[in-house]
C-alpha cells in the first residue's frame, strides 16, 4: 500500500526526517509514537504534500504512484487523507459548501459524475449522525467557533465522506475529552476495511486503546527506530521514550 | 472670481467647450449650472496633489473629454436595454436610463407600485417642480469636482418619492450604449418620506470597447424611521471611466443598508457622502470590489455623524489581481455634539498577484469625547495554510483559491437581505473567478 524509502526532509535548513523507512500494508493500522520533535507531524505533512518542506532524498509510493511528484489535491484524489492535528477555520465557507466542493473535486479527478444535491445531503446526514454532529454545525462556517472536539469530529466526517484509502490521523486525540475520544475512535473504527490503511500518529497510548493498531513504530530524530506489535505501545507508556532518545544521540 | 483660465489639459478644455455649447440647451436654470461649472473650473480636474484624489489622478486618467451622448431614439433605447444584462432578471420596478436619458415610455406611470411617484428630471428642471428644492442635499458632495461636473451637465434622470412600505424593489438601470465613446451625466433623487421603506437597486453598465465616461449621481433623502436597502452594481464596459456618487441624508431612527459591487470599468471611482442627520440611526455601508488586468477601482467614503447616538459600519473588501490598483479612502467625521457615536470602518484587501496594488486610507475626525470609533485596514495574500487544507481535501489550487476569494467577498455581500439579489451577486463573483482561469 504505502512505502516510504530513505526519506530525507528539511525545513529552512533544519533536517527533520533522516532516512525514514516505513511500510504500511492494506488493511493495516500502523501507529507512530515518539517524543516531541521527532518528526511525526512533518511526516504526515510530507505525505499529504505541504509545500514548506524540502524533500532531499527518498520516495513515497502509494499503490505504485509516486506521491512526491503530485500536488496535494492529486494525492487526495489518489486516496490520501490527512486528519489535521489543528483543523483550520475558514470564515465565510459553510461546512456543507466545503464538503460538497471537496467530494465533487475528488469525484471529478477520478472521472466520476458530480453528486446530485439530494444524494450529497443524504450521505452527509447519514455520516454526521454517526458522529453525533448536529445539522446546524454543518450550516456554520467551517470549523469557525467549533470546540476542539467538534473540529476533530468534522475531520472524521470528511474522512468518512471522502472514502480515502490511506488515512493519516495526526494527534487526533489531542484536545479531546473522554466522550469525544470515544465518538472519534468509533468513527475511525467504522471505516476500517481490508482496502484501507491508517497511520495513527500519537504521543499517548490512550488513543490506541480505542483504535487498536496492528503495528507500532517508534520514531526518533526523524527515523523509525523500533517496530513492534500493539504491546510496544504499552511498553512505551510504562517506560517513556528515554531509551529511544539515546538512539537519537548516538 | 477666477474664470476658466486655469484649464490646461485637453480634457479640461473639452469640458469647458462642451459646457459653453450645451448650457443653454440643457433643461432648467442656466445660472445654477454655471455656478457648478465655475466651481469645477476653478481647480479643474483633480490630480494627485489634491488629497481626496491622491490615488486617483483624474487629470492623468481622463485624457480627453468624451462628447456628451445625444438622447437616444425609442428604438435605440429599446435595443440598449435589450442587451443590458446586469441584474436584469431581478423582479423589480425597472427605471431605465439610456445614455443619460430616462426612458419614459418603459415605465407605466399608471401602474406604479403603491407609494411610488416618479417625476422625470428633464421636465422638472424645465418646468420647475417643488422637489427640486431638495436636490443637492449634501454639502460634502457639492464641494466635490466629480459631483460639480454632474451638476453642470446633468441632462436627465428622475426624482422618486416613496411613501409607506414599498416592497417591490426599484431597479435604477443606467445603461450606456454606443460604439464610440460618450459621456453621460444622470441624476436621480430619491425622497423617502418619514416612516417609509424602500429597496433600491442600481446597475451601471456600458458597452465594451469604448472609453465611455458616465458620471452618475444618486441622491437620497431618507426621513425619520425609514428603512432603505440599497444594492449598487458596477458592470461597466471594459474601457469605461466610470465616476459615480451616492449622496445621502438620513433622518432619525433610520436604517440604511448598502453595498457597492464593482465588477467592471477600466477605471472607476465611487464616492459616498453620507450624513447621519438624526439620532439613533444605523448605517451599514459595504463594498465588494474585484479588479484585474490594469483596472483601477476607487471607493471613497465620507460618513458624517451629524447627530448623537448613531451607529455606522463600513466594510469594504477588495480583491486585486494582475496589475490592477485598488483604492479605499474612508473618513468618519464626528462633530463635537455627536456624543455616543459608534462608528467602525474596515477595509480589507486581498492581493492575488505580484503586480497588484492597494491604497488604503481610513481616517477618523472626532471632536466629541464620548464616542466609540475604530478603523482597520489590511492588505494580504491568500493564506497558504488554508490553501493547503483545501487542497489536501482534493480541491485543485485554482478552485481552492476561488473558494477563499468568494468567502472573502462574501463577508460583505451577506448583508444583502434580498435573497434573489444576493445570489445574483454571488454569481457575478463566481463569473469573475471563472474568468480569472
Amino acid at each position: 500500500m504505502l512505502e516510504i524509502k530513505n526519506l530525507v526532509v528539511q525545513i529552512e535548513d533544519k533536517r527533520i526526517l533522516n532516512g525514514l523507512n516505513l511500510t504500511v500494508n492494506k488493511g493495516e493500522i500502523a501507529a507512530i509514537m515518539g517524543p516531541n520533535g521527532s518528526g511525526k507531524s512533518t511526516l504526515s505533512y510530507v505525505i499529504a504534500g505541504k509545500e514548506d518542506y524540502e524533500v532531499l532524498d527518498g520516495e513515497i509510493i502509494l499503490d505504485g504512484q509516486n506521491l512526491l511528484e503530485m500536488e496535494p489535491d492529486q494525492r487526495a484524489a489518489a486516496g490520501v487523507f490527512l486528519a489535521f492535528q489543528y483543523p483550520l477555520e475558514i470564515p465565510g465557507v459553510a461546512s456543507m459548501t466545503f464538503l460538497k466542493a471537496a467530494m465533487n473535486a475528488q469525484r471529478k479527478a477520478r472521472g466520476q459524475d458530480e453528486l446530485t444535491t439530494p444524494d450529497f445531503i443524504k450521505r452527509v446526514n447519514a455520516a454526521a449522525a454517526k458522529l453525533e454532529i448536529p445539522k446546524d454545525m454543518l450550516k456554520r462556517a467551517l470549523n469557525v467557533g467549533f470546540s476542539g472536539g467538534e473540529k476533530k469530529r468534522m475531520e472524521i466526517l470528511q474522512m468518512a465522506l471522502l472514502e480515502p484509502t490511506f488515512c493519516i490521523l495526526d494527534e487526533t486525540d489531542s484536545g479531546l475529552d473522554i466522550d469525544a475520544l470515544r465518538i472519534v475512535s468509533e468513527g475511525v473504527n467504522a471505516l476500517r476495511s481490508p482496502d484501507r490503511a491508517f497511520l495513527v500518529i500519537t504521543h499517548y497510548q490512550r488513543l490506541l486503546n480505542h483504535i487498536v493498531p496492528d503495528t507500532v513504530h517508534v520514531m526518533s530524530a526523524g527515523r523509525i527506530v523500533k517496530t513492534g506489535g500493539k504491546e510496544l505501545a504499552l511498553e512505551l507508556e510504562a517506560n517513556g521514550y528515554a531509551d529511544y532518545r539515546e538512539t537519537e544521540a548516538a | 472670481m477666477a474664470g476658466v483660465t486655469l484649464m490646461k489639459t485637453p480634457a479640461e478644455t473639452g469640458l469647458a467647450q462642451a459646457f459653453e455649447t450645451v448650457k443653454t440647451t440643457l433643461p432648467g436654470d442656466v445660472e445654477s449650472r454655471a455656478q457648478a461649472f465655475e466651481l469645477f473650473a476653478r481647480n479643474g480636474l483633480p490630480h494627485r496633489r489634491v488629497e481626496e484624489f491622491k490615488y486617483t489622478d483624474l487629470r492623468a486618467l481622463m485624457r480627453e473629454a468624451a462628447p456628451f451622448a445625444a438622447t437616444p431614439s425609442g428604438d435605440e433605447a429599446k435595443a440598449a436595454l435589450g442587451s443590458a444584462k446586469a441584474l436584469a432578471d431581478i423582479k423589480a420596478l425597472q427605471v431605465p436610463f439610456v445614455n443619460g436619458h430616462f426612458v419614459r415610455d418603459s415605465v407605466d406611470s399608471k401602474a406604479l407600485p403603491e407609494g411610488v411617484e416618479i417625476v422625470p428630471l428633464a421636465e422638472a428642471l424645465a418646468n420647475g417642480h417643488d422637489w427640486l428644492a431638495r436636490l443637492s442635499p449634501v454639502a460634502w458632495a457639492r464641494q466635490n469636482p466629480v459631483y460639480q461636473l454632474n451638476s453642470s451637465f446633468m441632462a436627465d434622470g428622475v426624482m422618486l418619492r416613496i411613501v409607506g412600505q414599498v416592497t417591490t424593489p426599484i431597479h435604477l438601470r443606467f445603461v450606456t450604449a454606443s460604439k464610440s465613446a460618450v459621456a453621460t451625466a444622470t441624476r436621480v433623487l430619491v425622497l423617502v418620506e418619514d416612516g417609509a421603506s424602500v429597496k433600491l437597486i442600481e446597475t451601471h453598465e456600458s458597452t465594451d470597447g469604448a472609453n465611455h465616461q458616465p458620471n452618475d449621481v444618486v441622491e437620497l433623502i431618507a426621513g425619520d424611521r425609514t428603512t432603505v436597502h440599497h444594492v449598487r452594481l458596477n458592470a461597466e464596459g471594459n474601457q469605461s471611466l466610470a465616476l459615480s456618487t451616492l449622496a445621502m441624508k438620513l433622518g432619525a431612527e433610520a436604517s440604511f443598508n448598502s453595498i457597492n459591487v464593482v465588477a467592471g470599468s477600466a477605471t472607476s471611482r465611487h464616492q459616498v457622502f453620507a450624513v447621519l442627520n438624526g439620532e439613533n440611526t444605523k448605517a451599514q455601508i459595504n463594498g465588494a470590489t474585484m479588479l484585474k488586468g490594469r483596472q483601477h477601482g476607487d471607493s471613497t467614503l465620507v460618513v458624517e455623524h451629524a447627530a448623537p447616538n448613531c451607529e455606522s459600519r463600513e466594510l469594504f473588501k477588495t480583491v486585486v489581481d494582475g496589475e490592477a490598483t485598488g483604492v479605499f479612502q474612508g473618513k468618519i467625521i464626528v462633530p463635537h455634539h455627536a456624543q455616543k457615536t459608534d462608528g467602525r470602518m474596515m477595509s480589507a484587501a486581498l492581493l492575488l498577484s505580484e503586480g497588484a496594488a492597494m491604497n488604503n486610507k481610513p481616517e477618523l475626525e472626532i471632536f466629541a469625547d464620548d464616542v466609540q470609533c475604530g478603523h482597520g485596514a489590511t492588505c494580504g495574500q491568500l493564506d497558504e495554510d488554508l490553501l493547503f487544507y483545501l487542497m489536501a481535501r482534493g480541491l485543485p489550487k485554482k478552485e481552492a483559491e476561488s473558494l477563499l476569494i468568494q468567502a472573502f467577498l462574501g463577508e460583505a455581500i451577506e448583508f444583502v437581505d434580498n435573497e434573489e439579489v444576493r445570489e445574483a451577486l454571488v454569481e457575478i463573483v463566481e463569473g469573475w473567478l471563472k474568468a480569472r482561469g
